[in-house]
């Protein structure tokens, strides 16, 4: 690790090490903080008497769809959008401000529509994440060197070759971003919602908690969720400095 | 400008002709018609009761974002200015940006209680750190050619500031700053759809809760034109900038 790594993480561990202390000597009241060691504890308690893992389960099954609906939903329409410049002039203006309209107000309509099922959930964390993916999708179409496709015409390659040999590697990077996005996405969208109403979930169990005051198993959820999501980012952030690295070095 | 004005009405013709068709394959059950939306929201703009609920959620957004874009500012600044401190706290801010804040709220509304002070916490946590990284980054790509020659001029600091760090960094700081405010505006939001007791959102989760449609389409409607407004603005401002560099 590099010193400022070291640094880094130093600064990490004296954050939380003050969080232990201003709640273990009562700076903060217990009902509004408890010590991370608690949290770590109640969250080890959590997974050990595997009383959530219906709820776990439930959501991480209801984000992969939400994902994968979104990922391929939108790989699909940015590339038509990107086939048909008159229909991209019209949604441009949509898709940059799409983030600023609160989809969760649509749920309780979803909810109508198709039940307190799971449906509704994965509806909201397709909504949330398939823009990004669309947007993603025609900005690497739109930055293929040129020069790449004149080499696919030099060699003759057919429209599959082409998508193959030469769109693919080249967007890939942007595609990636895409799917990074999708998954924080996905998640936001089927967590909040399962905030907001729902009879299981992680969501659900942390609205649960924090009702009942139980901030035990409150702190411990939010510490699965979060250290959750910052470990799938981690990894798949790795794995795209690999695959950069790969790139520069040709 | 008038092209920008035919752009402009067609987009806004695309959007009511979809929801007109989605109204009428599910009906008012689900979607309400965009002519009953609208009348809807000229009804609720009449009465003082909505324009209280109105004031209330822009004081929220108001200060946050005045927090949002003012500490991410400072931040970015220092941290880009700095160049140790921003190598050590860059993947930090990157690692809080990526993580799902509405996840967070529990631990907010424990920490300021219900009210306006949590909507703006809320807010503020959603915007700040964007308009932070935008900066930053800014700051840190400034082309040191720029510092040497300023410096060769022998100009003062507030030279300095006017003629080189403004200049050079304004079209990415634009950049931050209108994502910081759709990220703020959706925080303030989603503070007031949870736990609230007045607000727009306040409205829309009372529409929810007695399922009226009508409304919930009404006040969303209101918030999202005003969203796309000011966004278009700042995205045709952004581009302009960024154009002339």
């Amino acid at each position: 690790m590099t010193r400022y790594g070291w640094i880094r993480l130093g600064i990490v561990v004296a954050f939380f090490g003050w969080l232990e202390a201003i709640a273990r000597l009562g700076y903060v009241k217990r009902q509004t903080l408890i010590p991370p060691s608690e949290m770590v504890t109640s969250l080890v308690d959590i997974l050990s008497t595997g009383r959530m893992n219906h709820d776990i389960q439930a959501t991480l099954l209801t984000v992969a769809a939400a994902l994968c609906s979104a990922v391929s939903v939108g790989f699909v329409a940015g590339v038509i959008l990107h086939r048909l410049p008159p229909l991209r002039r019209l949604m441009d203006p949509l898709f940059a401000a799409y983030y600023a309209v609160p989809h969760f107000v649509f749920y309780p309509i979803f909810i109508v529509l198709f039940g307190m099922t799971r449906v509704p959930l994965v509806i909201l964390g397709f909504l949330f994440a398939v823009v990004a993916m669309i947007i993603n999708t025609m900005n690497g179409l739109d930055r293929i060197p040129r020069v790449l496709i004149k080499v696919a015409r030099t060699n003759r390659l057919g429209p599959v070759q082409t998508a193959w040999y030469i769109v693919l590697p080249s967007t890939a990077p942007y595609l990636f971003t895409g799917i990074k996005l999708s998954v924080a996405y996905s998640f936001i969208g089927v967590i909040a919602g399962e905030f907001i109403l729902s009879g299981i979930g992680i969501g659900h169990q942390i609205a649960y908690a924090y009702d009942n005051f139980d901030n035990r198993t409150m702190y411990g959820l939010l510490l699965f969720i979060l250290g959750l999501v910052t470990t799938v980012n981690m990894s798949l952030w790795s794995y795209e400095q690999r695959l950069l690295r790969r790139r520069s070095r040709g | 400008m008038r092209d920008r004005l035919i752009h402009i009405g067609s987009v806004l013709l695309f959007v009511f002709a979809v929801w007109q068709v989605l109204h009428w394959i599910t009906g008012s059950i689900a979607v309400t018609s965009p002519a009953e939306t609208v009348n809807r929201l000229a009804e609720m703009m009449r009465t003082p009761d909505f324009w209280g609920h109105a004031r209330e959620t822009m004081a929220a957004f108001s200060q946050a974002l005045a927090i949002a874009l003012g500490g991410g500012l400072l931040i970015g600044l220092v941290l880009g200015g700095w160049r140790p401190a921003g190598l050590v706290f860059e993947p930090i801010l990157i690692a809080i940006y990526s993580i799902p804040k509405v996840t967070l709220y529990p631990v907010i509304l424990l920490m300021f209680g219900l009210g306006l002070s949590a909507k703006v916490a809320f807010g503020a946590i959603h915007g700040i750190i964007p308009v932070a990284i935008f900066t930053l980054n800014a700051v840190r790509s400034l082309n040191p050619v720029y510092l040497r020659a300023a410096r060769s001029m022998r100009l003062s600091p507030s030279q300095m500031a006017l003629k080189i760090l403004i200049p050079a960094t304004l079209p990415e700081i634009v950049t931050g700053f209108r994502i910081g405010f759709s990220l703020t505006l959706l925080g303030s939001l989603i503070g007031e759809l949870f736990a609230s007791q007045r607000g727009l959102g306040f409205l829309i989760m009372r529409a929810v809760n007695v399922y009226d449609v009508k409304s919930i389409f009404a006040v969303t409607l209101l918030i999202a034109g005003v969203a796309i407004a000011v966004n278009s603005a700042m995205l045709a401002l952004d581009q302009r900038l960024h154009r002339r560099m």
